[in-house]
């Protein structure tokens, strides 16, 4: 027999423990290393994430299952997931490197990125209500600290604390929206509530969805629970930032997409309730973003009006059968090129005045490329990423038959060049004014890593598109 | 051979880039010899083209992301392959003609490679979603040679440009989204999606996704009421990328209409032809008295521009309104609208040409400002005059093959709409020789005595399209008898 036993296959947990023990060791290491040694955390956060990446890989099988009683998802979906997550994670320590090279306490940051790495981890593979709450708290709790880490600066204090209040008063509401579940289907796993649910008080369940969806939108940064994403993209420590608006969206996207696929479509309308939110994300995300003269605020909102593009992959689950797959490459074109964009910041010293990007490609025409691709990827222009994966999504909501939805987010698209094209003109058009002090090697690498990667996931589709297209969310 | 059209100027782009300071001379030089590659191999196609078939020839193609049905395919028929020729030699004149290059020439000739590249994959690609791609790629190509090398608001018109054409790009993705939804199996292969008709049923599906491309491929085209990016676009814009963006990037909009919808969709298009031809011919009226009005050089061409592509709408709407009924009008009004847009593209680019050699010389473009340069400057009145001749649609130039072929096609389909649209070309020409009367004619401003004439390197520039337009007035056939290959069948289906 299976020496594991069979209900506790942890074998199916790889990843997950890798990350705890890897978490733990950074820990320790930062206790007792010397400050001038403190960066070496960085390489062992890198090991860890890379060891976790090799045992997720090991476990694509292009099969659906369900781990540890129903809970846990161990599936192709998860694994993708689960890898868009490592991956981005590993370019934010690359990021942090030289951030925070002069912090004393800077091995710390990386236990609290891998502790915030497993918690979007543990969303992307949930199954059941409690582990959806288990990934959320952990992802929050974590990411409270990762956006107030510079601890004398006010800025990042007050994005700290608005992102825990907004995070509090949501997570509540989600572990009360668990509860009414709990109550209506006597169970808390996904498969258990598909059984339960279509005989449930409708009244109840659209209570029970709507409390629990709005602690995903809080992951999401969609809205109602928005409001944090500008204030931590220019509060918080750039790279914590960068971490923040990407590692989170992937876990809670996948969840809520395994979520909403057992909810009775005919009890509780929640294609059209996450269609209504992606328009209003979306839309809302764009408006605000036109006004920003501050470039760290605007890629806030920008990452708000791309959690609305996200929402609509969701929207087509069970309609289309590229749904899953639309999902999966709007998220790994999504980290690639919010990352990029970031990553400039971060190089540029956190620069993040408009008016203080201009002549930005005279000075830094590598930095200023990276950015171009970044931003024309969020746009959605060929070749790069962010155009396959917006086809993608036009197609799957049209073929869900939500033809208004891809109508609106083509007209936010539109709206999206322009304030892009705000920060991109000055640097290209404008002559340089003063000079340019940028941070080091490190996180130069990644933002031409993602630069590159956003051009290499457009390019070649295939590859990516190929992986994803047997991904299931769940099992039948 | 045709891919190398296509990356052998992306190559030469990406190589200026990257090649440290070069001098001006050497960066232009460059250019000229990347640019002279897709002009022979268009030639080179040409001769090997075969006229007895009117499917597509010399394709090449391979898979690219088949998980969606994505294929990298180009090739040529008859519709395609004059344009994409016709690209590939205004491309050469405009990279060897004289603009202001601000001390970015390596930039500019880039960008220049960058916008051919992409110019001939639009009319070579035989995929939609490659189609779509290079489509979308002209416009980043041309929003930096406007913001950058353009004059007066030049950022302000390059992100009105870039704003609307893409607003019109998505509409037509929507669109095309429609059409690969549609098929079955789900494929963006043009001959496939030719074949399949996937849309023939109608409904309410198929009028939205027509919806979709008539305003996606309207905006570029333009067709009024979407032209209002054009006139500021193209008198910011340098001379040379002018010419293209008339010459070249408004051809996207009509080739798109005979590429997609007149072939993927043609009982559609025959139900909604009417609609459209009106649209066309508001275009025609429209633009020619707006042109009338303008004082400014470039600002006139830019709406003459506007009036030149109703004709072309014109024609292929007849064309598909008339097909069943009519197959022989219809044929020859789509011919006509072909070699309209050749012409157009050859003869426009000469004048937004001139029209910078103006600009080099005067560093303005109100017609006031001039006056009797015949008599200084007689090889760019000659010039001018010719060009001017040709879009005014004087009989032995190539414009007036063209139009006399939409007009005695469109007569047949849509009599009054044609009877209508004539009266746009009186005004066309009335236009043009009170422009050539106010800028050449009458007395020599003081200021102007020491106008220099044409250089060499403009006329050596000039010549060449000139030379066509005046070999498709008298041998029309010669070009003609390509594109008829191609439309005989496609309106005999």
């Amino acid at each position: 027999m299976d020496p594991m036993g069979m209900n506790m296959p942890v074998g199916s947990v790889v990843p997950e423990i890798v990350l705890v023990i890897g978490a733990v060791a950074v820990l320790l290491f930062a206790l007792f290393a010397p400050r001038r040694a403190q960066a070496w955390a960085a390489l062992l956060a890198l090991t860890t994430l890379a060891v976790a990446a090799v045992a997720s890989v090991a476990m694509l099988r292009g099969t659906q299952t369900l781990t540890f009683f129903d809970t846990y998802a161990a599936d192709d979906a998860a694994v993708w997931a689960k890898l868009i997550v490592l991956a981005v994670a590993a370019v934010v320590v690359l990021l942090s490197v030289e951030w925070f090279a002069t912090d004393a306490r800077h091995g710390e940051y990386y236990t609290l990125l891998l502790l915030s790495t497993l918690g979007a981890v543990v969303l992307a593979s949930a199954a059941d209500l409690m582990a959806v709450i288990l990934g959320v708290l952990l992802s929050s709790a974590t990411g409270y600290v990762l956006a107030a880490y510079h601890r004398s600066d006010a800025r990042s204090g007050e994005a700290g604390i608005k992102y825990y209040l907004l995070g509090a008063l949501t997570n509540a509401a989600m572990v009360y929206g668990a509860v009414l579940f709990f109550g209506l289907g006597a169970t808390t796993t996904l498969l258990g509530l598909a059984q339960a649910l279509p005989s449930a008080d409708a009244l109840a369940l659209v209570a029970a969805v709507a409390l629990f969806v709005l602690g995903l939108a809080f992951k999401l940064g969609a809205v109602p629970a928005h409001a944090w994403v500008p204030d931590v993209a220019d509060g918080a420590p750039a790279p914590a930032a960068a971490f923040l608006t990407v590692a989170p969206k992937v876990g809670a996207l996948v969840a809520l997409g395994r979520l909403a696929l057992i909810l009775p479509e005919d009890r509780v309308g929640w294609r059209l309730l996450v269609a209504v939110l992606a328009a209003a994300t979306m839309t809302l995300g764009n408006l605000a973003a036109l006004w920003q003269d501050d470039v760290r605020r605007l890629l806030g909102w920008s990452a708000v009006s791309q959690a609305g593009y996200g929402l609509m992959a969701v929207v087509a689950l069970g309609r289309s059968d590229m749904a899953v797959s639309s999902l999966l490459y709007f998220l790994a074109a999504y980290a690639a090129a919010n990352l990029g964009a970031f990553a400039v910041v971060v190089e540029l010293r956190g620069r993040t005045e408009r008016a203080s990007y201009a002549g930005l490609a005279s000075a830094q025409p590598v930095l200023a490329f990276v950015l171009v691709v970044s931003f024309l990827s969020l746009v959605g222009v060929p070749p790069l990423a962010g155009f396959t994966a917006k086809v993608l999504l036009f197609a799957v909501t049209v073929d869900a038959g939500y033809t208004w939805l891809a109508v609106l987010a083509v007209a936010n698209s539109v709206v999206s060049l322009a304030y892009y094209l705000r920060v991109l003109a000055p640097s290209y058009f404008e002559p340089l004014a003063g000079s340019v002090p940028v941070l080091g090697r490190w996180a130069k690498t990644a933002a031409v890593t993602c630069g590159v990667a956003v051009v290499a996931l457009g390019v070649l589709a295939e590859g990516p598109l190929g992986a994803f297209d047997a991904a299931r969310l769940l099992p039948g | 051979m045709l891919s190398a059209a296509i990356f052998v100027p992306l190559a030469g782009a990406v190589a200026l880039l990257l090649l440290p300071r070069l001098s001006e001379r050497a960066a232009r030089l460059i250019a000229l010899a990347v640019a002279a590659v897709p002009l022979a191999i268009m030639v080179a196609a040409w001769l090997r083209f075969d006229r007895a078939d009117g499917g597509f020839q010399l394709v090449e193609s391979v898979p690219w992301i088949p998980t969606l049905g994505v294929g990298y395919k180009v090739g040529v028929d008859g519709v395609s392959l004059p344009l994409a020729a016709m690209t590939a030699l205004l491309f050469l004149a405009s990279v060897a003609y004289p603009a202001e290059l601000r001390g970015r020439p390596r930039q500019y000739f880039a960008a220049f490679l960058f916008l051919e590249a992409a110019s001939l994959g639009v009319f070579l690609a035989l995929d939609l979603f490659l189609f779509y791609v290079f489509f979308d790629l002209s416009l980043v190509g041309m929003y930096f040679l406007i913001a950058v090398w353009g004059h007066g608001d030049a950022q302000r018109s390059a992100l009105k440009f870039f704003l609307y054409t893409l607003a019109g790009s998505l509409a037509m993705l929507l669109a095309i989204l429609g059409l690969y939804l549609a098929s079955e199996p789900r494929t963006f292969d043009m001959a496939a999606l030719i074949d399949q008709q996937p849309l023939r049923g109608g409904g309410l599906g198929a009028g939205l996704v027509f919806l979709g491309f008539v305003v996606g491929l309207g905006v570029k085209t333009p067709i009024v009421p979407f032209h209002t990016w054009l006139p500021p676009a193209h008198v910011d814009a340098p001379a040379p990328a002018s010419a293209i963006l008339a010459g070249v990037l408004l051809k996207m909009g009509t080739y798109g209409f005979i590429r997609i919808v007149l072939s993927m969709m043609p009982d559609t298009f025959r139900r909604f032809a009417l609609p459209l031809a009106v649209v066309a011919v508001v275009s025609i009226v429209y633009g020619a008295l707006v042109a009338l009005a303008q004082t400014n050089l470039k600002r006139l061409v830019a709406y003459s521009s506007v009036n030149h592509m109703g004709y072309v709408i014109l024609g292929v709407a007849a064309a598909a309104a008339g097909a069943p009924s009519d197959p022989d009008a219809a044929r020859l009004a789509l011919n006509g609208a072909t070699l309209e847009m050749v012409a157009h593209g050859l003869i426009t680019g000469a004048l937004f040409l001139l029209a910078g050699s103006v600009w080099l010389r005067a560093e303005t473009y109100e017609l006031d400002q001039f006056g009797g340069l015949a008599g200084r400057a007689p090889t760019m009145t000659a010039a001018a005059v010719l060009a001017a001749f040709a879009s005014l649609g004087l009989p032995g130039l190539a414009g007036f093959v063209a139009e006399f072929q939409v007009f005695a096609g469109a007569f047949a389909i849509y009599p009054l709409l044609a009877g209508v649209g004539l009266l746009g070309i009186m005004v066309t020409a009335a236009l043009f020789l009170r422009m050539l009367q106010r800028v050449f004619l009458g007395a020599l401003p003081e200021r102007w005595v020491a106008w220099p004439d044409l250089s060499r390197v403009e006329v050596a520039a000039l010549v060449p399209l000139l030379a066509l337009v005046e070999a498709n007035g008298v041998a029309p056939p010669w070009v003609l008898d390509d594109i008829d290959a191609t439309t005989g069948p496609l309106v005999g289906r």
